[in-house]
C-alpha cells in the first residue's frame, strides 16, 4: 500500500461569494490576489509537504491547474524540485502534468529528469489531459487534446529511453535534435501513473500501457465500474490487473473529535468546491471530450463533486440568489458526507470509514485530499493526526488486505488465472 | 418541412465524401456556411433560388460529411473546396460565404481568384481586426453565443431557427461544429496572418462585402479592412448584428441580388 498526501494549495484570502457569484473559480480576477500572502501560503504548503515526508508518508502528491485560486501550484516541477531537495524519502507523485498545454515535452523530458536526479530517484510523473478550463488559458487547441497527450507520452518516453541524438517528426511536436543530457536516474524511466475524473478513454489508454490509473474522488459506484474496465482490457491484453493497478483520492478532515471534524471539514465546500471549478462551457470546451465522455458526464449529473453540477444553469443576478446559492450548496453538506466526497472524524472514526473504502475499491494506492480556508493551526493538526494516528492504521489494512502498491508489484506482471478476470474491487460491498 | 425545395447529395472529393445541399434553379451559387452549421433554408435562400441554383456543401466534421483528418487549418478547407469546384467543373463560379464560410471563400479567391466570378463576404472572418477583436465563440455556449449574433433575437427568422428549447440533436450538431472550427481555426482564431498581404491577388474579382453595422461577432473594422485591400470591392453596412441574412433578409436580398445580377 502507497499512502500519499494531496493538497491543491488553495488561495482563500477573498470573498468567497466572489466565486459564487461565477459559478466559477476560473476567471476569478488576479486582482484578489495579494501577492505577499500568496508567497506565505505557498511556503506553508510547501512546509507542509516536508512535514509528511517526516511523518512517513510514502508519497506526496502534486498537482496543477492555471488562472485559478482553487490552485496556486502553476507549475508543480517548480514546486517537485524544492521537494527533490527538501525531502529525504517521500516519493514525489506528479499527478500529474498537462502534457497538452505545456505544449513542449522536450522541455517537460528535461524538467521531469532533473527532478527524478535530484531527488535520488523518487519521481513518480504522472500525465493528464489538463482541465477544459486550462486548454482556454493556455490556448491549447481542445479539439487536438488527446492527440497531443497521446504523442507527448510517446516522445517523453524516446527522449528517456532511445539513445540520442535522434529527430522527432511528429504531427503535432517536431524536434531537430532530441539530447537530452539529463535522463531520469531510475531506469529505464520513471514509474508513471495516471489519474482520471471519469473519462473512459483515458482508462482505456492507461490499461493498454499498463500504468496504475488513479481515480480522483470520483463516487464510488462509478469508480468501480471504471476499475472494472480497467481489468476487463487488462485481461484481453494477457494481464491480471491488481491493487497495484489502482489509487484512490479522497477528501478527508480530521480532528480531535468527531464534532470538531465534522464541523471543520465543512470548509472543502469552500465556494462550492470542485462543483465550482469553472463554469460547464469551459471545463468542456469544443473537441475536448469524445462524444461517448460528454454521455457519460451527462450520467453522472446528480454527483455533487463534478464540476458544471453547482445547482444553477446561469450566473446569479441577485445578492439574494447568490446566498441562496451558497445556501443550498451548505445545506447539502450532509449528502456529501454521505456520498463520501467529504470524509471527516477522529482518527477513530476516519480508519473505520478509510476500511470501508478500501474494502471496495481495494485499491494499492491512496492519497488523502485536504483543502479548505482553515487555520495553519488546525490545518498542521488534521495531517499530524492523519500522519501519526491514521497512516499506521492504514499500513496495517494494506498488508491485511494484500492492497499491493506499485513498488511490491509491477503493475501488469500479475498472472491471469486459469478461469480469466478476476475483478479487483469488490461491488458486494457498495451500500445502496 | 412541407414544400422542401432543396435536396442533400452525396459528392466524392478524392477520398472524402462531401454531403452537399442543393435547391433552385439556374446557373450555381456556391455557399459557404458559417461556424455553427448550415442552419436552413432561410428567406434569403428561397429568394436567390429563384434564379439560382444554391450549391450548400456542409463543411468536412461538422457532423453530416465526415472529418478529413488532413485538413488542419482554414487554408487546407479552402483547397478542398477548390477542388471541388474544379472537379465539378462549377468554375468559374458565384461564391457567398458566411463568417467563417467567408473567411474559407477569401482564402480560395487569394489563392486563385480566377476560380471565381463574384464574390460575396458576409460577416466574414478571416482578417485580424485593426480594432477590436473576434469574438470568442469557444468561451461560450452555442446558445449564448448565437444570442450574441444578433442584435434582436425575437426577430422573426431567428426564432424561428433558434427559438425554444435546445433539442439534443440540435445540440449535438453544434458541438460537432464547434469542434471542428477550434479543431482548424483555434489558432490564430479565425482569421490568417497573412490575408491583408494576400488580398492583393483578389484585385479584379467583383466583390461586395455585407456586414451589419452592429456585428459583435466580427467588428465592422474587419469589413472595412477587407474593402481596403480587395481593390473595387463594395461594403454595404445594415442595421444589425452578424447575421444579416436572418435580421435584414429583405435588405440582404436585394443588395446580393443587385450585386450578382
Amino acid at each position: 500500500m502507497h499512502i500519499m498526501f494531496f493538497t491543491e494549495r488553495a488561495y482563500h484570502d477573498y470573498p468567497e461569494d466572489e466565486i459564487f457569484k461565477r459559478r466559477s473559480f476560473f476567471g476569478l480576477p488576479n486582482t484578489f490576489l495579494d501577492r505577499d500572502k500568496g508567497a506565505q501560503v505557498l511556503n506553508q504548503y510547501l512546509d507542509e509537504k516536508i512535514y509528511c515526508d517526516e511523518l512517513g508518508f510514502d508519497g506526496v502528491m502534486l498537482n496543477e491547474h492555471h488562472g485559478t485560486p482553487f490552485c496556486m501550484g502553476a507549475v508543480m516541477n517548480v514546486e517537485a524540485s524544492v521537494l527533490a531537495k527538501a525531502t529525504k524519502r517521500v516519493k514525489i507523485v506528479l499527478l500529474g502534468n498537462p502534457t497538452p498545454i505545456v505544449g513542449n515535452p522536450l522541455r517537460l523530458a528535461e524538467e521531469l529528469a532533473m527532478i527524478d536526479m535530484i531527488s535520488g530517484g523518487r519521481l513518480v510523473p504522472g500525465f493528464i489531459r489538463g482541465a477544459g478550463s486550462e486548454q482556454l488559458f493556455m490556448n491549447a487547441n481542445p479539439a487536438y487534446n488527446r492527440e497531443y497527450f497521446d504523442e507527448a507520452h510517446d516522445f517523453i518516453l524516446a527522449a528517456w529511453t532511445k539513445p540520442g541524438p535522434f529527430r522527432w517528426e511528429g504531427k503535432h511536436f517536431h524536434y531537430r535534435f532530441v539530447n537530452p543530457w539529463v535522463l531520469p536516474v531510475q531506469k529505464p524511466h520513471p514509474p508513471i501513473w495516471i489519474p482520471g475524473l471519469i473519462s473512459p478513454e483515458t482508462v482505456q489508454w492507461t490499461a493498454a500501457h499498463k500504468y496504475p490509473y488513479v481515480a480522483l474522488a470520483t463516487m464510488l459506484k462509478p469508480t468501480l465500474q471504471l476499475f472494472d474496465m480497467y481489468g476487463k482490457l487488462a485481461a484481453a491484453q494477457g494481464y491480471q490487473a491488481g491493487p497495484e493497478n489502482f489509487g484512490y483520492l479522497q477528501p478527508v478532515f480530521c480532528a480531535d473529535t468527531d464534532e470538531k471534524a465534522e464541523e471543520l471539514g465543512k470548509g472543502f465546500m469552500f465556494g462550492g468546491g470542485f462543483s465550482h471549478f469553472a463554469k460547464p462551457e469551459w471545463m468542456f470546451p469544443p473537441g475536448y471530450n469524445s462524444k461517448e465522455a460528454t454521455k457519460r458526464l451527462a450520467s453522472q449529473a446528480a454527483n455533487p463533486n463534478l464540476p458544471g453540477h453547482g445547482g444553477l444553469d446561469h450566473d446569479p443576478e441577485t445578492d439574494a440568489e447568490v446566498q441562496a446559492l451558497k445556501k443550498a450548496l451548505y445545506d447539502g453538506y450532509p449528502d456529501w458526507q454521505k456520498q463520501r466526497q467529504i470524509i471527516t472524524g477522529s482518527p477513530k472514526t476516519m480508519i473505520k470509514k478509510l476500511r470501508y473504502i478500501f474494502e471496495v475499491l481495494r485499491p494499492g494506492i491512496f492519497s488523502f485530499w485536504l483543502d479548505g480556508p482553515y487555520s495553519q493551526k488546525d490545518r498542521h493538526r488534521c495531517v499530524e493526526l492523519l500522519g501519526k494516528e491514521v497512516l499506521p492504521a492504514l499500513k496495517e489494512f494494506g498488508v491485511e488486505m494484500k492492497l499491493t502498491s506499485p513498488f511490491e508489484m509491477k503493475p501488469g506482471t500479475r498472472t491471469l488465472s486459469g478461469s480469466g478476470y478476476e475483478a479487483v474491487g469488490d461491488s458486494s460491498r457498495l451500500e445502496a | 418541412m412541407a414544400d422542401q425545395s432543396w435536396k442533400e447529395v452525396k459528392f466524392r472529393v478524392g477520398d472524402t465524401d462531401l454531403q452537399v445541399i442543393t435547391g433552385g434553379t439556374g446557373k450555381p451559387l456556391l455557399v459557404l456556411h458559417g461556424e455553427l452549421g448550415f442552419p436552413g433554408w432561410l428567406k434569403w435562400n428561397a429568394a436567390l433560388a429563384q434564379k439560382r441554383t444554391l450549391c450548400i456543401p456542409l463543411h468536412p466534421g461538422f457532423g453530416k460529411t465526415p472529418m478529413a483528418d488532413w485538413i488542419m487549418d482554414v487554408r487546407d478547407l479552402a483547397a478542398f473546396y477548390s477542388r471541388f469546384v474544379r472537379e465539378q467543373k462549377l468554375g468559374p463560379v458565384d461564391v457567398i460565404g458566411f463568417s467563417l464560410g467567408g473567411y474559407i471563400a477569401a482564402e480560395m479567391a487569394v489563392a486563385n481568384a480566377a476560380q471565381f466570378k463574384k464574390m460575396v463576404l458576409v460577416g466574414a472572418a478571416g482578417l485580424k481586426p485593426p480594432t477590436g477583436e473576434i469574438m470568442d465563440l469557444f468561451t461560450l455556449t452555442a446558445r449564448s453565443f448565437l444570442n450574441k449574433n444578433v442584435v434582436d433575437t425575437q426577430g422573426d427568422e431567428f426564432k424561428k431557427l433558434f427559438g425554444g428549447e435546445q433539442t439534443p440533436e440540435q445540440y449535438e450538431a453544434w458541438e460537432d461544429a464547434r469542434a471542428e472550427t477550434a479543431r482548424i481555426a483555434w489558432r490564430p482564431y479565425l482569421y490568417t496572418q497573412s490575408m491583408a498581404h494576400l488580398l492583393a491577388n483578389v484585385a479584379d474579382l467583383p466583390t461586395l462585402l455585407v456586414w451589419g453595422k452592429q456585428d459583435a461577432v466580427v467588428p465592422l473594422a474587419a469589413g472595412q479592412l477587407y474593402q481596403q485591400k480587395i481593390a473595387g470591392s463594395k461594403l454595404v453596412t445594415l442595421d444589425c448584428g452578424h447575421m444579416p441574412e436572418v435580421e435584414k433578409p429583405d435588405d440582404f436580398i436585394r443588395e446580393v441580388t443587385n450585386f450578382l445580377g
